[in-house]
């Protein structure tokens, strides 16, 4: 085993085309578990701590851009929160302090998990994923870089380098199910959002299906809404809920988040 | 391959295993025991230590990200031989039980009351979030920063 820790993109990139099999490892809350654990023994890992091109945030053309490597604690702080209030909510959720200082969002595009707490926020600010490889850069709608439960679009010498998403056009939020407020993965996790430029509402759930899906309305059908988005999901029976709970719980979700943002 | 980190104020070297966490590079290359290695996934806090200021699991670290960066551990609270304000509060209230979990509420209490000096109690519960203790229900350790944010 060996690792690796390119100081820029254009090193991280070249890396990736030599070690194609290699793991990125940024904040390593998913990685480091999976090691310490025996469950993987990759030949390489590629240390992005030190790429300066991941980090931070900025606007660009009306858009929000998120450097891969932005954690969430930094997702918490304005004026950022105040662009995603979905996206700042979902990161408090996410595990503790500890957790929030290392995980990046980059991080939960990569483990492309059902449970992704900052996938569902994502979803409903239409993002688009920027990866790149030496063969160039592409931009791949979120919906279709996530392909399945911890499988994603990502080719073997490409990394995610940024997600651009759409700042609020109105009021949004999150909500997550789960025996306790910190440390927990969602039972079912649900972003809404109340979008008066574009006159609808979009919604996107987690851990009720193979991947985090959105559902959209033209605001006029707001009242069949929340049926709409529990009958879009697939929930399965796993250790942390049922199928049933699930459903169920999207469709009050819904409801709450409607009335939250409506308020 | 090789690291070199500040630890606790002290330039240190290691030869480490590439897949190793800064968890084992602590307590078991660097005589440094004071993080404690449960749960190894990051749940219960145990090993918590400030990376470069930030309270981070040193589990979850990997040890070569750590190289040429600062750490401080618990074994670098206490200044010339007093304790810090965090570890005496603990001891006053009886903060402790097994002591196992100690260590990393001790470092993330000091983390706490370094960025905000009087924290209300949902601060307090907040940032204390990602810290496990399965002894004394947390009263005391309650009890342990508020005496601390007012010393």
């Amino acid at each position: 085993m060996q690792v690796l820790t390119p100081r820029s993109l254009a090193e991280a990139l070249r890396l990736k085309a030599e070690h194609p099999g290699s793991v990125p490892i940024q904040g390593g809350t998913d990685v480091m578990v999976e090691l310490n654990f025996d469950r993987a023994r990759p030949e390489t890992l590629l240390n992005l701590n030190e790429v300066r091109e991941l980090r931070g945030w900025s606007r660009d053309n009306g858009s929000i851009r998120l450097g891969a490597g932005l954690t969430y604690t930094e997702g918490m702080e304005a004026p950022l929160a105040e662009a995603l209030p979905a996206l700042a909510e979902a990161s408090r959720t996410v595990g503790g302090p500890q957790i929030r200082n290392r995980g990046t969002v980059g991080g939960n595009l990569g483990t492309a998990s059902p449970a992704g707490d900052a996938l569902p926020p994502l979803l409903i600010g239409d993002a688009v994923v920027e990866l790149a490889s030496v063969r160039g850069e592409r931009s791949v709608p979120l919906p279709e870089f996530l392909t399945g439960p911890k499988r994603n679009a990502l080719a073997a010498d490409e990394l995610i380098v940024a997600i651009l998403v759409r700042p609020a056009a109105g009021p949004q939020t999150f909500m997550k199910v789960g025996p306790r407020n910190a440390m927990v993965i969602s039972v079912v996790s649900l972003a809404l959002t109340v979008d008066r430029d574009h006159d609808e509402v979009r919604a996107a759930f987690g851990s009720a299906g193979p991947v985090a899906g959105l559902v959209q309305a033209p605001l006029a059908e707001l009242n069949g809404f929340p049926e709409r988005v529990a009958a879009a999901a697939s929930p399965i029976d796993d250790v942390r809920g049922s199928a049933v709970y699930r459903r169920k719980s999207l469709r009050v979700l819904t409801v709450r988040a409607v009335e939250r943002c409506l308020q | 391959m090789r690291v070199e980190l500040t630890v606790n104020g002290e330039r240190l070297e290691a030869d480490v295993w590439a897949g190793e966490s800064l968890l084992y590079v602590l307590r078991e290359r660097l005589g440094l025991p004071g993080s404690k290695n449960a749960c190894e996934q990051g749940e219960c806090g145990s090993c918590s230590v400030l990376l470069d200021g930030r309270l981070v699991c040193a589990c979850l670290v990997l040890a070569a990200q750590a190289d040429g960066h600062e750490l401080v551990t618990v074994e670098g609270l206490a200044e010339d031989g007093e304790l810090h304000p965090v570890q005496a509060a603990f001891a006053e209230t009886g903060a402790v039980q097994c002591g196992f979990c100690t260590p990393g509420f001790v470092v993330a209490t000091a983390d706490l009351l370094a960025r905000s000096p009087n924290p209300s109690e949902d601060e307090i519960r907040e940032a204390l979030s990602g810290n496990l203790c399965r002894c004394t229900g947390y009263a005391k350790i309650f009890d342990a920063v508020r005496l601390a944010a007012g010393s």
